[in-house]
């Protein structure tokens, strides 16, 4: 995790209930290896490519980041596939933390086993309370996510069991760190 | 304490005598499953991280399938394929079923027990969502990401937490037109995709014990669509007889205890089944499919490991033997043994690749993952408009086959069959 303080400010950008990895990062893109650098990027770049249009772009014309860096979704976040290019995909467009309802199993640990990015849980339904582009502020510490557009708190679940695995910055670090395998 | 078929197997890879839902532990795995998809990016954490000389924990326990982008011209797919080369040779790995050799298999969840690397009792960790679909041999398996199967790579340990479990009992007379894939669409219609999220999907009943091992993989190969860590089913005498055919590799049967806690129960009669369809863009968007024979279909899709399976195109053939196909009909067997069997099994004296050729389906591609997940341009099956498909894979998410226009039905190979018969979605029941 990059912010040592736990806090996160950003625009939001606001999705449905059941976002599945191929709306994250469609399958023609697993071409890509997410450890190589160029292609780290490269995947950042088509992040929510499989989204509807619908939804405005999340990646401007010509830009490889988004102005984006937490969203704010419903229900089942990240189902489908275990395919971790999903999490990277989102780090690499820019994108430090995601506040659902609720995550599917395999996205949630791939979040916390990499360490990439925070999965937030909302104790509410948020996505009516954050409109498309607000900006908000996340303290993970304090469990709460304010909504610095319209000045209103709202408190997040807490991190649980995962939260030392998150603080270490992943599961080798938090393994490492408990002596279950020796430091680099 | 009583304990469930997942728990126990759970606390004998941790060394432990009992465990608990939602307890952290470390288990030890027996396989880690990979594919050309995770592998390239899971070899290179373990490197990151244990060192570019660092050895697996185990050589004849890291298994790699290549599967996903096989014949393609894609030339980063390729690169995918020889960087798994290149580590199989530097580590000595034992299992590598390499393309373009006689080694070369198909997807991975049909190759992997079909080579006998699935035993009941054990576990098993893959880099793809649909590992669960060992649970089928009384296995604790379930899908991981690259870095946890990095972990993996290195130290043969996992830290995972104790699913829950949801027991699913099937009873009643199972109907011959009712598959494996007609049950997890119902169960998935009624729980929804996060129906069991995070839990052990758990299925019995005598009409899981009517079903053979195969048609029972289908089930389990799904539990990953309701959310859950992972599908089993006890092992009986089938699962023995078919285990015992793939492998001389000692195993031992663990089963539950029968008055085990379980979060929830779910009981049905599936002689009231009906055979149906997943409709766009959820799994879960169960309707029979008597009740769809309004839509119209542009494409029929039989593969995956799902529905690729010998079993599969059996059922398909029975119901294509002597007619004609309407609609654009495509064949990919799962693996090169199902790609085989079609020329060798034979109804009424005529072989599957006959009854499909004589049907009008295309020519029957190459064993591969093809069109189940979209993939590179030149990917056989892939849609690019506006494709209305009936399919026997396992996800109809928008944009899976491909093209974000072509919505997607899931269906049994009977239902697909007799739907590519009509051209609409069709009720095999008129067909068989
Ligand atoms: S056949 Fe489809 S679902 Fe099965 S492993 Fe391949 S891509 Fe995944």
């Amino acid at each position: 995790m990059d912010d040592s303080k736990g806090i996160i400010t950003g625009t939001v950008y606001v999705l449905d209930n059941n976002i599945d990895t191929d709306l994250i990062i469609p399958a023609c893109y697993l071409n890509l290896v997410p450890t190589i650098p160029e292609e780290y990027r490269k995947l950042g770049s088509y992040a929510l490519s499989g989204l509807p249009s619908s939804y405005p772009r999340f990646i401007k014309e010509g830009q490889s980041v988004s102005e984006y860096s937490i969203i704010v979704a419903g229900k089942n976040f990240g189902c489908g596939s275990s395919r971790e290019h999903a999490v990277t995909a989102l780090a690499a467009a820019g994108i430090k933390a995601v506040i659902a309802e609720s995550y599917a199993r395999i996205f949630f640990r791939n979040a916390v086993a990499t360490g990439e990015l925070y999965p937030m849980e909302s104790e509410q339904v948020l996505v009516d309370s954050f409109k498309m582009g607000m900006q908000a502020e996340i303290n993970v510490s304090a469990g709460t996510v304010t909504n610095l557009s319209e000045n209103s708190v709202f408190k997040l679940k807490p991190l649980g069991a995962v939260g030392p695995v998150v603080e270490a910055g992943g599961i080798f670090g938090y393994a490492r760190s408990t002596g279950m395998i020796r430091k680099k | 304490m009583t304990q469930t078929i997942t728990e126990k197997i759970l606390a004998k890879a941790a060394g432990k005598d009992e465990v608990r839902p939602n307890e952290n532990i470390w288990v030890m795995a027996n396989i880690l499953l990979t594919h050309d998809v995770c592998g390239p990016g899971t070899i290179e954490v373990f490197k990151r991280e244990f060192g570019a000389d660092a050895k697996v924990w185990d050589h004849e326990k890291v298994i790699i399938i290549p599967d996903h982008y096989i014949f393609t011209k894609d030339e980063k797919a390729q690169r995918n394929v020889n960087s798994l080369r290149t580590f199989v040779k530097e580590q000595g790995l034992k299992w590598f079923y390499d393309p373009g050799t006689p080694q070369y298999k198909g997807v991975c969840h049909v190759a992997l027990p079909q080579e006998g690397h699935v035993r009941p009792g054990e576990v098993i960790f893959g880099t793809d969502s649909h590992t669960c679909t060992h649970g089928a041999l009384g296995a604790f398996a379930t899908g991981i990401g690259n870095t946890d199967a990095g972990f993996v790579m290195g130290t043969g340990k996992l830290l995972i937490k104790v699913p829950q479990t949801l027991r699913f009992n099937l009873n009643g007379k199972l109907p011959d037109y009712i598959t494996g894939k007609d049950i997890i669409l119902r169960i998935i219609g009624d729980i929804g995709v996060d129906g069991a999220n995070y839990c052990a999907m758990e299925f019995c009943g005598e009409a899981i014990q009517q079903l053979s091992v195969e048609e029972r993989m289908t089930i389990c190969n799904m539990a990953i669509e309701a959310g859950g860590k992972n599908g089993i089913i006890e092992p009986d005498n089938k699962t023995i007889e078919y285990v015992k055919s793939k492998t001389q590799k000692p195993f031992s049967v663990i089963t539950g205890d029968s008055n085990a806690k379980v979060a929830r129960e779910y009981n049905y009669d599936v002689s009231s089944f009906l055979p149906c369809v997943a409709e766009p863009h959820l799994p879960s968007k169960y309707a029979t499919a008597g009740s769809r024979q309004d839509i119209k279909l542009d494409r029929a899709y039989i593969g995956s490991c799902t529905g690729g399976k010998i079993s599969d195109f059996i059922m398909a053939a029975k119901i294509l033997n002597g007619r004609k196909v309407r609609i654009d009909t495509f064949l990919v067997p799962a693996t090169v043994e199902v790609e085989n069997g079609l020329k060798t099994e034979k109804i009424g004296g005529k072989s599957l690749v006959d009854i499909f050729a004589d049907a009008g389906c295309f020519e029957i591609a190459p064993p591969s993952c093809a069109a189940c997940l979209g993939g590179p341009i030149d990917t056989f099956g892939r849609t690019s408009g506006k494709e209305v498909v009936i399919s026997t894979t396992n996800r109809n998410f928008v944009g899976r086959m491909g093209s974000k226009d072509a919505p997607i039905y899931l269906a049994s190979p009977l239902t697909a069959a007799a739907s590519a018969i009509e051209g609409k979605i069709t009720d095999p029941r008129k067909y068989m």
